[in-house]
């Protein structure tokens, strides 16, 4: 719902770098992995299919606000974001809840699994979508007439080639964050780290959500 | 209640933990036998050497009722909270959870805003447990990563299939039955895991209507009680593998999987070989190159001979104390294995670096069937019951033992009436256990030990996800 690529677009690599940090996004599992097998490599491997999953969620996210905004208006759209924004960050205050479907055996498919569920779990994905330009939709074929052209092209919802686009820029941003934890705490900080310095970013997580729900709204 | 930095009792290896301050309060079951008016209640004890309170019971809760048997017990959270496909370090080590095996009630006791006095602040009656797990007589407790596990006896008709369900963290919502798929697992006692393998183990005593009277001996000489574990797997929740101990082999109790994540072995102890009464440590390990599991007995204790009349009845016809092994506790650094002979009344302490050729490297007596070996501060006084429940500090430096096994078990071994007591123990580098002689708590007639946890973490509280 941002209508200016020049800042919609590093808008959502630095989103995605914002998520990288959330050990809770897979840097930390990524390290205990390599930990488990004494490898720097299992650090490595587990890097492309976390971001894969978390692609995944952004996706999955940006494709359902697509398909929504076929058949709700404009307006409501943004309240449907704003709302479910609003009231996932709540609830991540008040309540911390996330899939624990994991383990330490895992190959590359239960990581993307994984990464998926607990990206859309913390709304990554919905946290992201106000980010997407649409503006970039270009201008709804004149004599196009159909219905969900004149959607998009009122500028709310992006199409495919955006989604595609912005979601990737926005993984971009989280990969090199994750890897950049992973690699440092394994190779470098360690385990003590994790006592003294791991943030309750719940809390900010939630404000994030609310903040971006309340911004949806106004911009 | 969430922290803005992890609890500071989470570490996220065992080294780690090993860091941690020595525990300045120890929290410990006691039970009522029978009918005597009393209530079941959480002991506290004062564990810091400098207070002047040092080795005194401080704070005492007593329950709504008497006669939940209560056993074992555990924390809402602890340093599985780190791991990191389940990270959720800011929640606060602050409740323990203290089932009562015969009542099937589960208490929620709140540590904060003080220890010394912790509140009773919900209790999950049996009849819930029944109703959502179809499970009775809980059992274990331990803080999972994704939750609180605990296990159970048997069924609530006292029958088997004794297994694990669990608890929300947060709510204390009692969810359903743990298992997908149990395979040939009927009977059920201890369970724990190794959390870098995704694998949990779970051990056989037998069905609640096996126990709940004592040991019965024609089920026990026709070898009825438990002599295998199970591996499970802890991602999908099935059975994967049972490993037979040997027929011979009976009351297969507490499992001590070595703390390191990396490390897919562990300790189990076995109460009764039906041939000669001794007792028995046995390590459990994968097989590295076919991945299986397996099981060989690196330690056997043998009973002691004794004239009848110093023995109770159930032991008169076999003229011999039996060692009677019904708890064991692993150092955080999986380099010291101690091991409860509550017959015979001695504590034994192994170094098992090597964990296949485990080495006596010290012992203490006291109490004992037939010894009642006193205390060295009051050595005019003998004591009865024998080291039970064991429990070791983070560091490994001290040991804390008490007395009492299982009131049905009391009666049988010791008829005259167990007189709680718990003692600590300081044990010394590279090997070697002492008595502190300023360390005896006596308890109240009628008020039976039996776990003890120590505040803020000790070697069978918390699981780790880093090596």
């Amino acid at each position: 719902m941002i209508d200016n690529p020049t800042f919609a677009w590093p808008a959502l690599l630095l989103l995605g770098a914002i998520h990288g940090i959330n050990p809770a996004m897979g840097w930390l599992f990524a390290v205990s992995l390599g930990l488990q097998e004494r490898s720097g490599g299992a650090v490595w491997r587990a890097l492309g299919p976390l971001a894969l999953g978390h692609a995944g969620a952004i996706l999955s996210a940006v494709a359902a606000a697509t398909l929504v905004g076929r058949v709700v208006p404009v307006g409501g759209l943004k309240w449907i974001v704003a709302g479910l924004l609003i009231a996932l960050g709540l609830r991540h205050l008040f309540r911390h809840r996330h899939p624990a479907r994991g383990g330490m055996r895992v190959g590359a498919r239960d990581l993307t699994v994984w990464s998926f569920l607990m990206a859309s779990a913390h709304g990554a994905g919905l946290m992201a979508l106000p980010f997407f330009p649409t503006r970039s939709l270009g201008p709804a074929t004149p004599s196009g007439g159909h219905a969900d052209h004149a959607v998009a092209a009122a500028g709310v919802v992006p199409d495919w080639a955006t989604g595609l686009l912005g979601s990737g820029l926005h993984t971009v941003g989280y990969l090199l964050v994750t890897g950049l934890f992973a690699w440092v705490v394994y190779e470098w900080v360690g385990l003590r780290l994790l006592r003294t310095a791991w943030l309750n970013l719940n809390v900010i997580w939630a404000g994030a959500l609310i903040l971006t729900g309340m911004l949806t709204l106004v911009l | 209640m969430q922290r803005m930095l992890p609890d500071p009792t989470f570490y996220p290896s065992p080294t780690l933990a090993k860091e941690a301050t020595p525990e300045t309060l120890a929290y410990v079951t006691l039970l009522t036998t029978g009918q005597n008016g009393k209530t079941d209640a959480l002991g506290v004890i004062d564990t810091d050497s400098k207070s002047p309170d040092y080795g005194r019971l401080v704070g005492r809760i007593d329950f709504p009722q008497g006669g939940n048997e209560l056993h074992h017990f555990g924390w809402n959270a602890c340093s599985s909270h780190l791991c990191g496909y389940a990270p959720n370090p800011h929640t606060e080590r602050r409740y323990l959870i203290v089932p009562g095996t015969h009542s099937s009630r589960i208490h929620i006791l709140d540590t904060k805003p003080d220890p010394r006095s912790p509140k009773l602040i919900k209790v999950i009656e049996g009849e819930e447990v029944a109703r959502k797990t179809g499970y009775a007589f809980p059992h274990t407790v331990h803080c999972g990563p994704d939750g609180i596990y605990l296990n159970a006896l048997g069924a609530p008709n006292g029958d088997g299939p004794g297994g694990i369900f669990m608890l929300d963290h947060e709510t204390f919502e009692v969810k359903g039955a743990w298992e997908k798929d149990r395979g040939p697992q009927n009977l059920s006692y201890d369970f724990w895991w190794h959390l870098g393998h995704d694998t949990m183990i779970t051990s056989e005593w037998g069905t609640p209507n096996m126990v709940k009277d004592g040991v019965n001996p024609e089920l026990l000489l026709a070898g009825k009680y438990g002599h295998a574990i199970h591996v499970w797997d802890l991602k999908s929740r099935k059975h994967v593998q049972r490993i037979e101990l040997g027929e011979k082999e009976q009351m297969v109790l507490e499992l001590r999987p070595a703390h390191d994540p990396r490390r897919a072995y562990g300790f189990v102890g076995v109460v009764l070989n039906l041939d000669d009464l001794s007792s028995s440590i046995f390590v459990w390990h994968m097989n590295e190159t076919s991945a299986e599991w397996e099981a060989k007995k690196v330690i056997t204790i043998p009973a002691e001979p004794a004239d009848a009349e110093d023995l109770p009845p159930l032991l008169k016809g076999f003229g011999a104390v039996p060692p009677l092994v019904t708890d064991i506790n692993l150092s955080l650094d999986d380099s010291t294995l101690y091991v409860s002979c509550w017959g015979t009344g001695e504590l034994r302490q192994y170094d098992v670096s090597d964990p296949f050729e485990p080495k006596l490297s010290g012992s203490v007596k006291i109490g004992g069937i037939v010894n009642r070996t006193a205390h060295p501060s009051r050595p005019d006084r003998p004591l009865n019951g024998g080291p039970q429940m064991v429990e070791v500090s983070r560091d490994g430096k001290r040991v804390y033992l008490t007395n009492s096994l299982y009131s049905p078990w009391d009666a049988q071994f010791y008829p005259d009436g167990i007189r709680g007591w718990m003692v600590k123990l300081d044990a010394s580098a590279p090997g070697g256990i002492s008595l502190d002689p300023n360390f005896l708590v006596d308890f109240e007639e009628g008020l039976r030990p039996h776990q003890v946890r120590l505040q803020g973490g000790d070697a069978s509280s918390d699981s780790f996800c880093y090596s």
